[in-house]
């Protein structure tokens, strides 16, 4: 599997990366681990004839925990996700996310920023950042602006990243609460067949806020606000978790593929937001 | 002098013979990336090779414009059929009497066909021009259904003259290839219809791939100068290989090296003969240059050899208390678009005919259509002698069906249904004489190891909180007992393009006792370095680590016909026992003469001659060795070499006994696997630790095969599973730790006894990982389920029982 | 076709310098340009291990990394692990354990159970499974490689309180 020839840039600041960004439009795109952009290069699926790598570019990296609010540089990677100790006592659900992801090294090339900008529905990035409600920083020729997570995705591989913007930063405030991010899949290295995001607060023996989202059962990932609602003021018994999974599967669209037919897919999804719900309010 | 000489268990030991736990001797290259595989291979000027495909899986081709690709700076050449015909060799024959497109000759009948072969300066080059060949398709109707193909007006094979007999024997339609059937169909419809219990059942297994971890590719170079080709390449059978070469190219064989280096794992994929290979050597023969041609994965899974695929309907009789009376099978297999099995010529089904299994089946009757399809050719045997897997998954899956039928426990029907010690060599209903088996004994053992019968309270009382609601896990307790038939010839029954199934061995004893071995085999990661050596070492007295074992250079090695079917150890290892033989006869004649005895005065003592009641008068073989290059000895050539070529008299028959024990999410349908034990009896045991790391091998192939890897196609014959993202090939986060065991039951007519153990644990592995699915579920209801039991055909299962509620 | 770079990085200790066109991947470049031939392509999309080298400390797959992207990188392969005559503890261990077969996946394996080591020196088998799933191997059926991997990283460990 070759890719086909491209011209390879390697800027040192955001700068010129929005500068070859506009000089070469659709024919250029930016590249951070790219370990879901060379298998696509290889299989000439994608053809891109000026390829920026982000690795030089000053600022993109590094997590900071700071006044309760969380900041991802874009090309955090996956592995530095798991051995952050600061992130792991502020948003532990990262490093539950992460060490679902693909495989060791794959880890320590994928970024979160790669992981939720290129808009593929079967990363657990971005799931993961709507139900934490993070928000994206997009850099692009007319300065910066940042987009909600739960905003972002439009439809697979379709984002509201402008050709030439590049997404730099993930922030969100350190969640409170239990957690839980539950994924079933075929082996290592596989996308989810379902997976779940479920972050819930307790106050006494009553729920006071949880956000639930899903991923790779639709287009794009699903944050299901019903489906937090419908925990919410509950004690999370079986009525309320079963309410939640029926306003999940109201909101969730998925395909058919090689992991397995619709129904299946619903189903399981059901189980595996059940089972996130319970690990997360037993952590509440 | 005597009180020097080392104590006789030690001299033992210091040879590393048989039945010790040698290390490997291939591993201190392997472990420094000092292997030499086919894509290490470089030579001076040497140019790449690479594919175009087609996308359709069947289709006319209107046109074929090569130009804007030959333009393209760096390519040197693009060939089509067109360019192979006037050279006869636009098609070639395949292993099992058809032929196949070498490039597609004005149709293409799979997707990933080869339509055109690239030849340019680099990977790079070579894969930009593939692009740039514009190939004009006329899409055509795709047959992807068996059984749809036998009843459709649409002619795959075109270039086949309807009714016209095939390879073998007649053809019922124009998509059918062969009828092959074995044993009596009149009495066993007799018992059947008579019987007090019948069984039936419908069981697919499935298209899967071998998919060793490095895919098939070669280097030819052809030099003009001299008139010879050299070829290297992923060849687990480099002398057929050559000889094929010679046929189809016109070279003589003499001017034509084949060289297997090492081989990064085959499981049959490297068996056969495949369009890469002819075009490397065309390629480099046009071209003057070496030319490299390496498949990637996709191509691998796509067009080399694929395995299995049959539809198999079984019906099976026994009395009331379970003793089996008959067994009936008929197969629809699915050999895609070419039949390019790899079989051995007279058995276009393989050995699918020892489905009879373990068990003393009075009659039966096996029948296996063969029918075209828009699939890819291949039907191997993917780590498994022909067709075994499926025969045995056939026979363990017929035996828990018929459990079912008659409310019985599956252990205690196969135990009352087992051949008996006694009966050995044992007659089977379809033809095959079964050397030698201890099955009962393997059986208890298994049993006892792993307490079945608390097992089975266990999953009874699993099932009790199931109903209850306590929990959603069901148990599933899978059980196999296989025999295989492996080691193919003999010669008078096995051939392969008419190469009898023999295989070889040479070995020269080096003046200072030393020596070098060369095979007809092959490792693709047995260890035969260290395996032939440790046989060597044992019959010769010369220790293992002295002896170089060399595999794989058709310019230096005896002929042989290759490593697949576990046949090296029962073939080549029974060739390289007898040469150590004639060594040790040729070395007792020297002996005598310098210990001026009789040749009968001396016998053999672990690495040296005694005299006869006088053990401190004696030669050891190292001296033996120099002797014979030093010394002129009436009536003795000089030297100490031996050859042997062995036609084994009859296949060898390892067998075992597997119990997995299973845990299964009702509502993922995720399997959880336990326990697994296996026992192995593949007759005397050369490397017990090699052994056991083929059955851990073998073991994971079965799990990966049962539990979901498949080849899978769409009605358009689009191939699904084409990267390793869909693929199942498990990590090691996936497989369980086993625990293994054994019994010896030597064969009795081998020289050694050995029997071959490679390919058991998948044969019986498959059938085990399978019944723990399928038994969890026996409880409600279950009598069948298909293969592979991933995630959601599990599901699937408990869905369709009712058990989600 | 695009011009060719100048592509410098540091293999095994070595400073190595070449021309490759920016798409050459870093696994081709690294067997073909500077003969490397331990690390293998395997499966070409990044779920197989057998081109794990290390780079700036960290296990990559090399199938699926520009050598372009690569350059200035310090890169180990398994020809910078050991000397024939100084083998790793790994590499002894995977010989003494049988951890290996074919031998095609082995020298992925070994460069990422390094790592894998010096991320967690004291593993769990479970902790080894995990830490290993991104090299698949066909023939083992890893019960042997984890054993190996076991094994060394004990010795490893009893050599440094040795030293200590």
């Amino acid at each position: 599997m070759i890719p086909a020839a491209f011209e390879y840039h390697r800027p040192a600041d955001m700068a010129d990366v929005i500068a070859l960004l506009e000089e070469h439009g659709d024919d250029a795109r930016v590249m951070a681990g790219g370990h879901s952009l060379i298998p696509m290069m290889k299989l000439r699926m994608a053809e891109i004839p000026h390829l920026i790598d982000l690795q030089d570019v000053a600022g993109l990296k590094g997590i900071t925990v700071a006044d309760g609010r969380v900041t991802l540089g874009a090309m955090v990677t996956q592995h530095e996700l798991i051995q952050h100790q600061g992130l792991a006592d502020a948003a532990p659900i990262l490093r539950e996310a992460a060490l679902v992801i693909a495989d060791p090294q794959v880890r320590y090339m994928g970024t979160v920023g790669g992981n939720v900008a290129n808009g593929d529905p079967g990363n657990d990035m971005p799931g993961l950042m709507q139900c934490l409600d993070a928000e994206f920083t997009l850099v692009g020729p007319d300065g910066e602006r940042t987009v909600s997570a739960r905003d972002f995705c439009e439809a697979a591989y379709m984002t509201e990243r402008e050709d030439e913007e590049v997404l730099t930063a993930i922030s969100f405030d350190a969640p409170a609460g239990g957690y839980a991010y539950e994924k079933q899949k075929r082996k290592i290295g596989d996308y989810a067949t379902a997976a779940a995001a479920v972050i819930l607060q307790k106050d006494g023996g009553t729920c006071t806020a949880a956000s639930i989202a899903m991923t790779n059962l639709s287009d794009v990932p699903v944050w299901s606000e019903a489906a937090g609602e419908a925990l919410t003021g509950t004690t999370v018994d079986a009525a309320a978790v079963s309410a939640a999974v029926q306003a999940v599967l109201d909101d969730i669209d998925p395909v058919e593929d090689n992991r397995g037919p619709v129904a299946f897919k619903r189903h399981v999804a059901g189980i595996i937001l059940t089972r996130a719900i319970q690990r997360a309010w037993d952590r509440a | 002098m005597n009180d020097m000489t080392p104590d006789r268990d030690d001299r033992s030991a210091n040879l590393k013979g048989m039945g010790c736990s040698r290390k490997r001797v291939e591993d201190v290259r392997f472990t420094q990336g000092k292997g030499n595989y086919v894509d290490d291979v470089k030579l001076p000027g040497m140019l790449h090779g690479d594919f175009v495909r087609s996308p359709y899986a069947h289709a006319r081709i209107k046109s074929i414009n090569t130009e804007a690709a030959m333009a393209l700076d760096g390519v040197v050449a693009v060939l089509t059929a067109e360019d192979l015909a006037p050279l006869n060799l636009h098609w070639m024959p395949t292993l099992a009497g058809d032929k196949q497109m070498v490039l597609a000759d004005g149709k293409v009948l799979f997707q990933g066909q080869e339509v055109a072969f690239v030849v340019a300066r680099d990977r790079y080059v070579a894969a930009d021009a593939v692009e740039l060949v514009e190939v004009d398709y006329e899409e055509l109707p795709v047959l992807v259904d068996p059984f749809e193909a036998l009843q459709s007006d649409v002619v795959l094979r075109e270039d086949l003259e309807p009714g016209a007999d095939g390879a073998h024997g007649p053809r019922k339609h124009h998509n059918h290839i062969f009828l092959w059937e074995a044993g009596d169909e009149a009495t066993t419809n007799q018992v059947l219809e008579n019987a007090e219990v019948v069984a039936e059942e419908t069981m697919y297994y499935h298209r899967t791939h071998p998919c060793p971890l490095e895919t098939c590719g070669s280097v030819a170079s052809m030099d003009k100068v001299n008139g010879k080709l050299t070829l290297w390449g992923t060849f687990q059978a480099p002398h057929v290989v050559r000889t094929v070469a010679s046929l189809l190219s016109g070279i003589e064989e003499h001017n034509i090296r084949v060289i297997s280096p090492d081989i990064g794992g085959g499981f049959g994929n490297k068996v056969g003969v495949y369009p890469g290979y002819v075009c490397s050597i065309v390629a480099s023969i046009v071209t003057g240059k070496p030319v490299k041609w390496i498949e990637d994965r996709m191509e691998n899974l796509m067009s080399t050899a694929f395995a299995r695929d049959y539809w198999m309907t079984g019906r099976i009789s026994a009395t009331k208390e379970g003793k089996i009376t008959g067994l009936h099978c008929h197969v629809t297999a699915d050999h895609g678009a070419f039949d390019a099995c790899a079989d051995p010529t007279k058995y276009p089904a393989g050995f699918m005919n020892i489905c009879t299994g373990s068990y003393d089946i009075p009659v039966a009757y096996l029948g296996v259509d063969g029918v075209y399809t828009n699939k890819a050719p291949g039907g191997v045997s993917y780590r498994c002698s022909f067709r075994v897997t499926e025969a045995v998954y056939f026979i363990e899956r017929m035996i828990e069906v018929l459990a079912i039928e008659l409310n019985m426990d599956a252990a205690e029907l196969r135990r009352i249904n087992f051949i008996k010690k006694e009966q050995f060599p044992y007659k089977a209903a379809l033809g095959w004489e079964y050397d030698s088996g201890d099955y009962h004994t393997a059986w208890d053992k298994a049993l006892k190891t792993v307490e079945y019968d608390a097992l089975r309270r266990e999953q009874a009382e699993r099932i009790e909180a199931f109903k209850r609601g306590e929990t959603r896990k069901l148990m599933g307790i899978g059980l196999s007992f296989f025999t295989e038939i492996v080691g193919a010839g003999p010669v008078k029954n096995c051939d392969i393009l008419g190469m009898g199934m023999f295989d070889s061995c040479e070995i020269r004893i080096h003046p200072t006792g030393s020596a070098i071995a060369r095979l007809g085999t092959i490792s693709q990661g047995q260890g035969h370095a260290t395996t032939f050596a440790q046989i060597l070492a044992s019959e010769t007295g010369i220790p293992a680590d002295s002896i170089t074992i060399e595999e794989g250079d058709t310019d230096t090695a005896p002929y042989g016909l290759g490593t697949y079917g576990s046949r090296s150890t029962p073939v080549a290892g029974a060739a390289t026992a007898l040469a150590g033989r004639k060594i040790r006869a040729k070395a007792q004649m020297i002996a005598a003469y310098l210990l001026e005895v009789h040749d009968d005065d001396v016998e053999f003592d672990v690495d040296r001659f005694v005299v006869k009641g006088a053990p401190e008068r004696f030669k050891t073989m190292k001296e033996i060795a120099y002797a014979a290059y030093n010394q002129a000895i009436p009536g003795v050539e000089p030297g100490l070499e031996a050859v042997s070529y062995y036609d084994p008299p009859n296949m060898t028959y390892p067998f075992g006994a597997y119990v997995c024990v299973m845990d299964i999410d009702v509502d993922t349908g995720v399997p959880e696997i336990r326990r697994f034990y296996a026992l192995d009896d593949c007759g005397t045991r050369i490397n017990p630790m090699i052994i056991e790391g083929q059955v851990h091998g073998g073991l994971t192939e079965a799990l990966a095969v049962a539990l979901g890897q498949e080849i899978a196609y769409d009605d358009l014959g689009n191939v699904k599973t084409g990267t390793l993202m869909d693929f199942f090939l498990p990590t090691a986060w996936e497989t369980p730790n086993y625990e293994t065991d054994h019994t010896v039951t030597p064969s009795p007519h081998h020289p050694i006894g050995a029997k071959g153990v490679g390919e058991s644990p998948h044969v019986g592995g498959v059938p085990c990982f399978s019944n723990a699915v399928q038994d969890a579920f026996r409880a409600f209801g279950l009598r069948h389920t298909h293969m592979p039991h991933d995630h959601w055909r599990i599901w699937k299962t408990a869905n369709d029982l009712g058990l989600h509620g | 076709m695009s011009d060719k770079m100048h592509i410098k990085l540091k293999v095994n200790g070595e400073d190595r310098e070449f021309l490759a066109e920016p798409r050459e991947l870093l696994i081709y470049a690294l067997r073909e340009h500077l003969d490397l031939t331990g690390p293998h392509v395997g499966c070409d999309t990044s779920h197989c291990g057998a081109c794990t080298v290390t780079i700036d400390g960290k296990s990559v797959k090399s199938c699926t990394m520009f050598v372009a992207q690569a350059n200035g990188a310090e890169i180990t392969t398994i020809e910078g692990i050991g000397q024939p005559d100084a083998l790793h503890v790994l590499q002894e261990s995977f010989r003494e354990h049988h951890g290996l077969q074919c031998g095609f996946c082995t020298p992925g394996m070994i460069t990422r159970a390094t790592k894998l080591l010096e991320e967690n020196p004291d593993p769990t088998e479970e902790d080894i499974r995990f830490g290993m799933a991104g090299n698949i191997c066909r023939c083992t059926g890893y019960q042997n490689i984890v054993k190996s991997i076991q094994a060394a990283a004990t010795e490893m460990n009893s050599a440094k309180e040795a030293a200590e």
